[in-house]
């Protein structure tokens, strides 16, 4: 029996083989698609060397949501995996051309739903850039605080789920007790709790209230203690460490070429961060670090996550110090929301907020943008084509998720099933913002 | 023999039965307390005082529970592992001195017994990983079969070591020759080798690699259901009790209570007795608690770091700790 | 008592053997041969030698058979897979070996019937740690260690083996 009627019967064995009564054809292509991906594909005779196809997810404890991976094993070493995705894909790029700008801001909250208030600044500012709307100066720090409280929610997600596919389930359950402060504070910002919606195009939805102030003031003093603690458990945990070292490896050029952004970008050593690179609302009035690593493997994605913590408590600081009385929003009624007391109790308030609420802004016709922020995942952009009307006419999301995706494919071959866990848990995906 | 002089075993038998499943049930109730207080959480505290109740809820939960078992499975050995799980544990119990001549067969070669029951308990995890015909649970039981071989045999020299301590491979007389001192005070590296080999032999945290739930959902028992999974349960929180009783026995004087021989020959014998099982199960309850406190802390190994620390760290140890024991036992 | 034990012990080892070799599904094969070493314990037993028999559990059962189906589950055969059993040219020839190996254990067996075998007072002592260790490390010394210098040549052998599978 030559190679190639081996490997042909082999490959129908395994269609067969699979359970998947679902999408027959679809885990047909991807089965195809495993068995083609590296041209060599050698069957020894040895009977120790039989291969397992294994599916892991879409539901799987520590795929993050629905993330498939269907993965080649040779006993517990991966030897080709292919990445499925699109299990949470809901179109939200063709619905915003039905939505006014402000319309779509809901449908961000649900792209990363650990960092809400970031996807609601991408598009705010994306349409500012569009549309040329001057934002107040109070409601631009109030947005980099939010971001930023943002930032520690997704990663204090990341910190817990990845700590507890590593196996050390209390971890878990520590950093949500953190995250709990933070949804009480955005729930005293924006009245909501995860979906906050809380930006509006041209400023902000409410000012912050004095017991939101003090509410963050408490959990940046008290958050660095949390986080030493943390630190104290892990930095020196053999276990720990030799699980993430020299793991996942990505060089900087690999690393450029497949698009990564954010931690997983800087943990390989470039040190790109939209926010020193092309610094939007305060980032640049504010000192921070950004900090960067060349290892490239899963330890140095942790080791920059955890600093970045701490570099977003000292911007939250700073912005607290420095945080200018004034206005929320602009205040041309035809580029924001007017306020509610005046839509309340003046005719002009009512007609601007039925104006707005109905034709939203109007850029002018042709117009495109590109604006981009650094997201906990990455760097979030909105693309925005403007045909005239207070709809976009194609507006495309340049996602973090979706891009850092595509390295795992590449980590995870080589890798242990062990392994599989902790990498998706140091790529830090989102699916809900992958699939769109 | 006559079943007269079999009567007060059977009540022994009974009795450690008994007290073996209550404790089981226990540590299931006390594990997710402590992991509760260790997590800022409160537990089960809804069924009885404190939630007392709460493993007796559980157990009929899974007794009224649908037992499935996967259209492709092999029927037999699928009901037959969790079986052999639970008897495994409960065999342990056998040569294990609850007290001066409390001891429901003091044979003579009682540790060795331990060892060979131990031994047997990665029969119900192989067998149940292979007889779901799912690839998650074959990869945990595969996991399992390679992890307790290797530990096993570190786990075979630090008894042994002990075993040339106390020159007998009866438990009672291992007991009895910790009477001066506690083996753990002479036998120190013994005693961290036996732990840490204990902790993979019971499979637990961070040695749970077999049913790692984050990467093979629930390993070995992901397609067990009812009381057949309830059987698992069971077998692994009294391997855990078990383990910590071992452990007592072989380096923290057993039965002996501290301190004992300053007021011991003063009290009635029922009195003595009663303060040895206290002092038995004293030292195992804390054991159980030193189980549940690492295991809500750390993370778990990988499988090459496992193999590694039994093969190249803890084997060799183990050898050289025999070796520097027999050695001091011939100097001195 | 004795009698009883050595025949349920016997009549599980005999079932366990034939097991091993008549159960189509290797896993089937590996566990009957843990009922056949389980007996023989028993057996062991029933002959005072506790050491022998416990070593026997924790060696073949303990630790040999699981490596025997860590082996057989990694192969994941599929029923169609296995082999049937048929008779081919080598079937008459199997058959008559098997025959003379029956009519030769018989004929020892036969031998021994008559002979009358001196109750040992000492009986209870020789399955102990002790005496076994006395035994080979004393009379047997040099049997046992040239046991000792195959089996680490056979290791070194295997060691040797797998090396060249990975490399």
């Amino acid at each position: 029996m030559d190679t190639l009627t081996r490997t042909r019967r082999r490959l129908e064995a395994l269609i067969e083989e699979s359970h998947l009564e679902i999408w027959r054809e679809h885990n047909r292509a991807l089965l195809r698609r495993l068995e083609s991906k590296h041209s060599s594909v050698e069957f020894i005779g040895d009977a120790l060397s039989t291969e397992m196809v294994l599916n892991i997810g879409p539901q799987h404890p520590a795929t993050h949501g629905v993330l498939r991976v269907v993965a080649r094993l040779d006993g517990e070493i991966i030897r080709s995996c292919v990445i499925d995705i699109g299990y949470l894909h809901r179109g939200i790029e063709k619905v915003a051309e039905y939505k006014t700008f402000q319309e779509f801001m809901p449908y961000t909250d649900r792209m990363d739903y650990l960092s809400p208030y970031s996807n609601n600044v991408a598009l705010c500012l994306a349409v500012e850039k569009l549309a040329q709307i001057e934002v107040p100066e109070r409601a631009q720090y109030i947005r980099t605080i939010a971001c930023e409280l943002a930032r520690l929610l997704a990663h204090l997600l990341w910190l817990g789920s990845m700590v507890m596919d590593a196996g050390a389930v209390s971890m878990f359950l520590w950093t949500f007790r953190e995250r709990e402060k933070i949804y009480d504070i955005f729930d005293l910002i924006a009245g909501a709790r995860l979906t906050v919606s809380h930006c509006r195009i041209g400023g902000v939805a409410s000012d912050l209230t004095p017991e939101a102030i003090e509410a963050i003031r408490a959990f940046i003093r008290n958050f660095p203690r949390e986080l030493r603690a943390w630190e104290k458990l892990l930095n020196k945990n053999r276990i720990w460490l030799e699980r993430n070292e020299g793991i996942g490896v990505v060089s900087a050029e690999r690393a450029l070429e497949l698009g990564l952004t954010g931690p997983n970008l800087r943990a390989s050593g470039v040190p790109y961060d939209v926010r020193t690179f092309e610094p939007y609302l305060v980032y640049d009035r504010v000192e921070f670090e950004v900090p960067v690593r060349t290892e490239g493997d899963n330890l140095a994605r942790y080791y920059v996550r955890m600093e970045e913590m701490r570099q977003s408590v000292r911007i939250i600081e700073q912005c607290l110090q420095q945080l200018p009385p004034g206005p929320i929003r602009n205040e041309n009624a035809k580029l924001s929301y007017p306020d509610k007391q005046e839509v309340y109790y003046s005719m002009e308030g009512l007609i601007h907020d039925f104006m707005y609420t109905h034709w939203g802004v109007c850029p002018p016709k042709g117009a495109e943008v590109y604006a981009a922020i650094e997201a906990p995942k990455g760097e979030l952009g909105f693309y925005i084509q403007s045909d005239g009307t207070g709809f976009p006419w194609r507006l495309k999301i340049r996602s973090p998720s979706f891009c850092n995706i595509q390295a795992l494919e590449s980590i995870l071959e080589g890798a242990m099933v062990s392994d599989v866990v902790v990498l998706i848990g140091g790529l830090d995906p989102v699916m809900g913002e992958a699939d769109k | 023999m006559a079943f007269e002089s079999l009567q007060p075993k059977l009540l022994l038998l009974a009795a450690a039965l008994l007290a073996l499943f209550t404790m089981a049930a226990y540590t299931v109730y006390f594990e997710r307390r402590i992991s509760a207080w260790i997590q800022n959480r409160i537990g089960p505290n809804r069924v009885g005082p404190f939630g007392l109740l709460q493993p007796l809820a559980d157990v009929l939960k899974l007794l009224f529970k649908e037992d499935i078992a996967p259209a492709a499975a092999d029927r037999l050995l699928h009901r037959l592992a969790p079986m052999i799980s639970v008897t495994a544990a409960v065999a342990t119990i056998g040569v294990l001195p609850f007290a001066h001549n409390l001891i429901l067969a003091d044979v003579n070669i009682g540790i060795l017994y331990i060892l060979a029951i131990t031994s047997l308990n990665v029969y119900g995890i192989t067998l149940s990983g292979w007889a779901s015909n799912s690839k998650y649970a074959l990869l945990g039981g595969l996991r399992s079969s390679a992890q307790l071989i290797s530990y096993e045999i570190a786990m075979g020299l630090a008894v042994l070591s002990v075993v040339v301590q106390s020159e007998s491979l009866m438990t009672s007389q291992i007991v009895e020759a910790q009477a001066e001192i506690w083996n753990v005070l002479r036998n120190p590296l013994g005693f961290l080798i036996f732990l840490i080999t204990a902790f993979a032999e019971t499979n637990r945290l961070p040695f749970d690699l077999p049913e790692a739930e984050q990467e093979l959902v629930a390993g070995y028992h992901t397609e067990y259901s009812s009381m057949k999974f309830g059987m698992f349960y069971v077998a692994e929180y009294m391997n855990v009790v078990l383990s910590s009783a071992v452990i007592t026995t072989l380096f923290f004087g057993g039965y002996l209570v501290p301190f004992g021989h300053l007021f011991m020959s003063d009290l009635p014998a029922w009195a003595r007795t009663g303060l040895e099982v206290l002092s038995f199960f004293g030292k195992t309850g804390f054991f159980v608690f030193v189980f549940i406190w690492v295991r809500w802390t750390i993370p778990r190994f990988k499988y090459n770091q496992l193999m590694r620390l039994g093969w190249v760290y803890l084997f060799p140890l183990a050898v050289l700790n025999l070796v520097l024991v027999a050695l001091a036992r011939m100097l001195f | 008592m004795q009698v009883v034990l050595f025949g349920i012990c016997a009549l599980l080892a005999i079932v366990g053997a034939v097991g091993v070799i008549t159960a189509r599904n290797p896993v089937y094969s590996a566990l009957f041969l843990v009922l056949n070493f389980f007996s023989l314990a028993g057996l062991y037993l029933s002959l005072e030698a506790q050491f022998l028999a416990v070593t026997q559990v924790i060696v073949y059962a303990g630790a040999i058979v699981v490596l025997f189906l860590f082996v057989i589950m990694l192969l994941n055969l599929r029923p169609e897979d296995l082999p049937r059993f048929r008779l081919d040219r080598t079937g008459p020839l199997v058959v008559l070996l098997s025959l003379g190996l029956l009519l030769g254990v018989g004929m020892g067996i036969w031998s021994l019937l008559g002979a009358s075998f001196p109750q040992d007072p000492q009986a209870q002592a020789v399955g102990t740690v002790e005496s076994l260790g006395r035994a080979l490390f004393g009379r047997y010394l040099v049997g046992f260690e040239v046991v000792a210098v195959l089996l680490l040549v056979a290791m070194i052998g295997s060691v040797m083996l797998a090396k060249r599978r990975f490399q």
